[in-house]
């Protein structure tokens, strides 16, 4: 592929970058390693000048016997996995559609793609108020219109309501992925399959939905990244009530509503972990497919 | 069975005609080969039989049924692409098997005949590697074996060759060659390569944008090329067109005379011009012949010990019985 020396140029040329981004990462990482075997909780006092107490694991084993611990990694894994499940699904449906030759092609597909540039925090405030909200809300309006009681979405339907807008932020990220790879399939390939017999939703299964295989695998690794630390959905619309307290937004309120920055460290790293066990799953099947 | 007739077929893409209407019977068994230059619509015809495109107008017969709206699956066609378009997250096994699976055939029924095909085919020690891990010409073998299993009534064929070097294009020129020996089946064989089409049709069709100049058996259409169109691009090298008085000293506009049928002399001859380029071949030689005042190259077909070289003055003798004559429309004359 390359010569021995493109590849020590490289490696000079990467140097920067990658001493940057390390020292981005290290500094950090390092602080929250500190202080999870540290105790620190400021409004007791305790501070970095005196001195913090040594508790070796205490931390790590507070956090994970809290009794809200295994319910926010319950909440965690619900709310990735219905974005997942959502995304995907919509988005291979999507991608199909928007394959198919239309009038207006690029404005639609740019149309899709929109949600992605909105801000998490705006689009969260946006569904809040003017689609969920119980008196003023599109949904409540079209519920009434039908003669049925409107939904309290954000405290009766809390955790799907955030999976809902979760996914409509996704959604043009998967369609994208999964849109280039539909159109990277041969044409002959389904035009084969088809005079062997096999009927529309028979090609589906059997040739496209094999041929997104690999799509399907990096936009579910991508996104599990990205989910695992989503944040400002929960905080803008149900603060974390209503059983919508993820693993990340434990860590948030032991660090800032309880001012137990040492727990809550403790909870980063675990956080930490789990990332990294999927990061390890991403890069490769990621890099598998350059090597391909 | 797999008599194909097509009756007044057109097809247009828009408001492009590609296909001017056309009529064609593909006898049973026989194997047919579509040639012509490239955008000729060779590919579209082919997919029009097939059902891959829907017809603009006319008829598709198939053993006299008509079967212009029936859907690709039901038509009892095989199809082999350019491509191959094989499966490729399936072993070779699977891909042969996918028709007769879709088909809904017993599973023994199903290993039999992948059995006999691989057999056939020489695809027996691969059946469990993926496409993407055999040779061109393996893949092609792999995609006529997804053909033969189903046993259709006749195999289309769109320049299978066409990704394959020349030696392998060669070998298998005679596989399928010989399946059709062996099989007996109606085969539609597009190609531009006018060897192919000579070694294994029993019946030429010769396309110019979508107009069928003539159909006919490779010899009749080596002897007796109906156009000009047809005389240039059957046979080669090409043969030589002269105009002017030596055509109509032979009472035509155009004459045609094939390379193979001039012979060279360095003394006697009617036709005298200088070597510009000879092409040794070994077992032949072709000599470019330059300021003749017939044309503007003559190209001679000798035998591989000729020696001429570039710049020799040579005479050429044409056979008098091979000369093709054609009138100002291009047609032959009788
Ligand atoms: N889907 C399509 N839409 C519009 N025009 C098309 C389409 N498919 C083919 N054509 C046109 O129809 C004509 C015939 O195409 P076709 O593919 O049949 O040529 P061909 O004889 O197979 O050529 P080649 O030897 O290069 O494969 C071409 O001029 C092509 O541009
Ligand atoms: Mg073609």
């Amino acid at each position: 592929m390359a010569t021995k020396a493109s590849r020590s140029a490289a490696r000079v040329m990467m140097a920067p970058a990658v001493v940057l981004l390390l020292g981005w990462m290290l500094v950090p990482l390092t602080m929250t390693l500190f202080f999870s075997f540290k105790k620190y909780l400021p409004l007791r006092g305790d501070s970095l000048e005196r001195g913090l107490d040594w508790v070796g694991f205490d931390n790590y084993i507070r956090f994970v016997s809290s009794s809200s611990f295994w319910p926010s990694v319950q909440t965690t894994l619900i709310m990735v996995g219905g974005v997942l499940v959502i995304t995907v699904v919509l988005g291979i449906l999507l991608a199909m559609l928007l394959d198919q030759p239309f009038w207006g092609q690029g404005i639609v597909r740019i149309l899709v793609i929109a949600p992605f540039f909105v801000m998490p925090t705006v689009s969260a405030l946006v569904w809040k108020n003017m689609f969920m909200d119980p008196v003023n809300g599109i949904l409540a309006h079209l519920w009434r219109f039908f003669g049925a009681e409107p939904v309290l979405w954000l405290s009766d339907a809390s955790l799907a309501s955030i999976i809902l807008i979760v996914s409509w932020q996704w959604l043009p990220f998967a369609t994208l992925i999964l849109l280039t790879a539909i159109q990277s399939l041969d044409s002959e390939q389904l035009e084969a399959a088809e005079m062997d017999g096999a009927p529309p939703q028979k090609r589906f299964w059997f040739i496209i939905l094999p041929h997104l295989s690999r799509a399907i695998t990096i936009v579910i690794l991508i996104q599990t990244i990205f989910l695992l630390s989503i944040f400002a959905e929960i905080f803008v619309t149900t603060g974390g009530a209503f059983g919508t307290r993820t693993l990340t937004y434990l860590i948030f309120q032991r660090v800032v509503d309880s001012q137990n920055i040492g727990l809550g460290s403790a909870g980063g790293v675990y956080a930490i972990i789990l990332a990294n066990i999927v990061a390890i799953f991403l890069m490769r099947i990621v890099g598998k497919n350059l090597d391909a | 069975m797999g008599q194909i007739t097509l009756e007044n077929v057109t097809k247009s893409f828009g408001s492009t005609e590609v296909i001017p209407p056309l009529d064609l019977t593909i006898e049973d068994g026989e194997f047919c080969v579509f040639v012509g230059p490239s955008g000729c619509g060779k590919s579209t015809l082919l997919r029009l039989i097939a059902g891959l495109e829907d017809v603009t107008s006319g008829q598709i017969l198939i053993d006299g049924a008509e079967a212009t709206t029936t859907p690709p699956s039901k038509r009892g066609l095989a199809m082999v692409f350019q491509s191959y378009a094989l499966y490729p997250h399936m072993s070779v096994r699977k891909n042969i098997a996918f028709p007769m699976r879709m088909a809904k055939i017993p599973a023994e029924e199903q290993e039999r005949r992948i059995e006999a095909a691989a057999r056939a085919l020489n695809l027996t020690d691969y059946l469990d590697r993926r496409p993407g891990q055999l040779s061109g010409g393996q893949r092609q073998r792999v995609a006529i074996g997804r053909a033969i299993v189903r046993e259709p009534a006749a195999f289309l064929f769109d320049e299978p060759l066409s990704n394959l070097d020349a030696a392998l294009r060669v070998g298998m020129r005679l596989e399928i060659s010989e399946l059709h020996e062996r099989l007996k089946t109606t085969m539609i064989y597009v190609t531009h390569d006018q060897v192919e089409a000579m070694t294994m049709a029993d019946k030429i069709v010769v396309l110019r944008a979508g107009h069928i100049e003539q159909v006919g058996s490779p010899l009749d259409l080596y002897r007796a090329p109906r156009n000009l169109f047809v005389a240039g691009f059957i046979g080669s090298p090409k043969m030589n067109f002269i105009e002017g008085e030596e055509a109509a000293r032979r009472g035509a506009a155009t004459i045609g005379i094939r390379p193979e049928h001039i012979a060279v002399s360095t003394d006697s001859g009617p036709w005298a011009g200088t070597v510009s380029v000879s092409e040794h071949l070994g077992s032949d030689t072709f000599f470019h012949v330059q300021g003749t005042g017939l044309a503007e190259t003559i190209t001679v077909r000798a035998d591989g010990e000729v020696g001429f070289r570039h710049g020799d003055r040579i005479h050429l003798t044409p056979r008098d019985d091979v000369i093709h004559r054609f009138d100002e429309q291009g047609l032959r004359i009788a």
